[in-house]
């Protein structure tokens, strides 16, 4: 375990650093140590302050648009996780739906990413369904090919990882406590404020650290939804591994981990997982 | 506090599709007694409970607590407080916290609700643990705490499921006399549901046989031992040897019955069987005889009585009864 865990983990990740410290120049990787990764990304950064360079634009749109997206993925994945686990009684109908919930993933990541195209596009369903009921005279232009676009596909493809940890922390809840709060006087809204949220709190934030770890490090849902227009940290490092700048895309994924590891060690003040578990 | 209600249950019936959980019961409970729904698994007394509790509908009937007719009002506004088996308590909020809880849900400020918890668990002896998590207690301590919070909301009906079948025998005997001492001193009713004869026994007012959704028996745990209403109310109760007597059944208690070697004078009953166990319990032998006519008998024997007449395995022995002291079964 630890042997996988050293070679396939730590040793990949010790790499990276040590490229990230790297020289280049237009065709090779020169060994060394210089910080010429991390300065030439931020070239200028200082200078523009108070306004955001394009680098610092784009890391905050990143967290921007992994917040969204958290935030309705747990939104809608507490939802469906609750009405699974407390509103359908019986075992068959709770796998049935939870295997329902899967489909998603029964075709591939892009295939699922194109589906939306048709549906949004400027001559798409929706467009024309708008333009039909006479809402809008001209096609809605940010429905595809936008940051909407965007968060609904990465939504649509995560909800599921919010769905999963929420639905097993639920069914560890014993029903004797939800019958004690009923028995107590407590409404269903204040069962599940102090009760349920409470008690959810590991699936909740295991589920949080699913979906921002990967919509943070996403480049081809950003990519294919947004016509390759929209800039995000993990566009920046697919850009630079295209021009062949190893050391600098290294440095911007050393950040990248960096902020995500940031957020992840906020999550876990917030419970403390290794105890709940 | 509250001074006790009493409660009616009248024809109250549980249907789970076609099957009868609880078959139409009468019941009348005294306001402030301590009464046992007593019976064998699967007799539909916890049914019973979460039905008075709010917890189950009940298809048919009508449960009255005092004047008012509660069968279908929610758990809170009845007037009822359940303690649930293995209490229950909210793993994530501190002592303090599960006690005052339903006084929060009511919108009780946190200074005051602290300071009813802090009362409440003053008189359960559980004044030093207010900061303590559910699982950094014992079984005992838990026990105490969830009847601290089922009591905050001042029932006048307190509704006992199983409260002691989780704690250790010992332990078991303390909290028996703990919860009959708080409900004499509350002056509330409780109902409580055991599957445990010598509980029901030591605690009850009014004990109230279960069987098959309906009720056996009820009436004081005295009439329910001397004059069992039926065989079944024999054998649930204990102590007892059914005995058959020209096509009659009779229940004797094994503690009135007597051994001897020599035929006995024809005054009193007898059935002569071969001892096959001996069991000393301290206090008695318990004897066991296999009849010559089919049945087993169960003879409990003072320690100073088996002395004088020495028996062993095997001996050819006469259970002798007053006829005064078998009585008839229904």
């Amino acid at each position: 375990m630890m042997f996988i865990f050293a070679v396939f983990f730590i040793l990949p990740l010790c790499f990276v650093v040590i490229v990230s410290f790297w020289d280049y120049n237009e065709y090779e990787m020169i060994p060394s140590f210089t910080t010429r990764g991390y300065y030439e990304s931020f070239e200028g950064c200082l200078t523009k302050l108070p306004e955001l360079c394009t680098m610092l634009a784009t890391y905050v749109k990143t967290v921007k648009l992994c917040l969204i997206v958290w935030l309705f993925t747990f939104l809608i994945g507490f939802t469906v996780a609750y009405f699974l686990a407390f509103h359908v009684r019986s075992k068959t109908w709770q796998i049935a739906l939870s295997l329902l919930c899967t489909i998603p993933f029964w075709t591939s990541n892009v295939i699922r990413m194109i589906a939306w195209i048709p549906l949004l596009g400027r001559n798409g369903l929706v467009n024309n369904g708008l333009i039909d009921l006479g809402i809008t005279q001209q096609p809605v232009e940010w429905l595809l090919y936008s940051e909407f676009s965007i968060c609904l596909a990465l939504v649509h493809l995560f909800t599921f990882f919010m769905i999963v940890p929420i639905f097993n922390s639920m069914m560890r809840i014993d029903r004797r406590l939800l019958e004690a709060a009923y028995d107590a006087g407590a409404s269903d809204w204040q069962t599940l404020w102090n009760i349920i949220i409470p008690l959810c709190k590991p699936g909740i934030v295991i589920g949080s650290i699913f979906v921002i770890t990967i919509v943070m490090g996403d480049f081809i849902t950003i990519g294919v939804m947004g016509g390759q227009q929209v800039a995000a940290a993990g566009k920046i490092i697919e850009t630079r591994l295209n021009a062949l700048q190893f050391p600098a895309a290294a440095a911007n994924a050393v950040m990248l981990l960096g902020i995500t590891f940031l957020i992840i060690v906020m999550l876990n003040r917030l419970v403390d997982i290794r105890k709940e578990l | 506090m509250a001074a006790g209600s009493p409660i009616e249950l009248v024809a109250l019936t549980k249907r789970y599709g076609t099957t009868l959980a609880v078959d139409a019961i009468d019941l009348k409970i005294a306001a402030g007694s301590y009464c046992c729904l007593l019976g064998p698994s699967g007799c539909g007394k916890t049914t019973t409970l979460r039905m008075i509790a709010g917890h189950e509908a009940a298809s048919q009937g009508d449960i009255l607590l005092g004047a008012s007719n509660v069968t279908d009002l929610p758990p809170a506004s009845r007037g009822t407080a359940m303690m649930f088996q293995s209490y229950a308590l909210f793993p994530h909020l501190t002592v303090l916290d599960n006690v005052g809880f339903a006084l929060k849900m009511r919108g009780v400020d946190k200074a005051e609700r602290d300071a009813k918890a802090r009362e409440l668990l003053g008189l359960v002896d559980m004044a030093n643990y207010v900061d303590r998590l559910p699982g950094q207690l014992s079984g005992g301590q838990q026990q105490r705490v969830a009847l601290a919070r089922a009591l905050i909301t001042e029932p006048q009906v307190l509704l006992l499921d199983e409260p002691l079948s989780a704690l250790d025998p010992f332990l078991r005997i303390r909290m028996r006399a703990e919860l009959k001492r708080l409900q004499r001193e509350l002056g509330i009713t409780f109902i409580h549901v055991t599957h445990g004869q010598d509980e029901a026994m030591a605690l009850a007012d009014m004990i109230v046989l279960m069987h098959d959704g309906k009720i056996s028996q009820a009436g004081t745990p005295r009439e329910v031992f001397n004059k069992p209403a039926n065989e079944f109310v024999a054998k649930f109760i204990g102590g007892h040897n059914i005995v058959d007597r020209a096509g009659k059944k009779f229940a004797v208690r094994s503690d009135l019955m007597n051994l001897q070697t020599k035929k006995p004078a024809a005054k009193t009953d007898a059935i002569l069987g071969t001892i096959s166990e001996i069991e000393y319990q301290g206090t008695a032998f318990h004897i066991t005889l296999a009849g010559k006519t089919g049945e087993d008998l169960i003879i409990q024997l003072a320690e100073n009585k088996f002395d004088t007449t020495p028996l062993k395995v095997g001996t050819e022995v006469y259970a002798i009864w007053e006829p005064s002291l078998a009585h008839a079964l229904g």
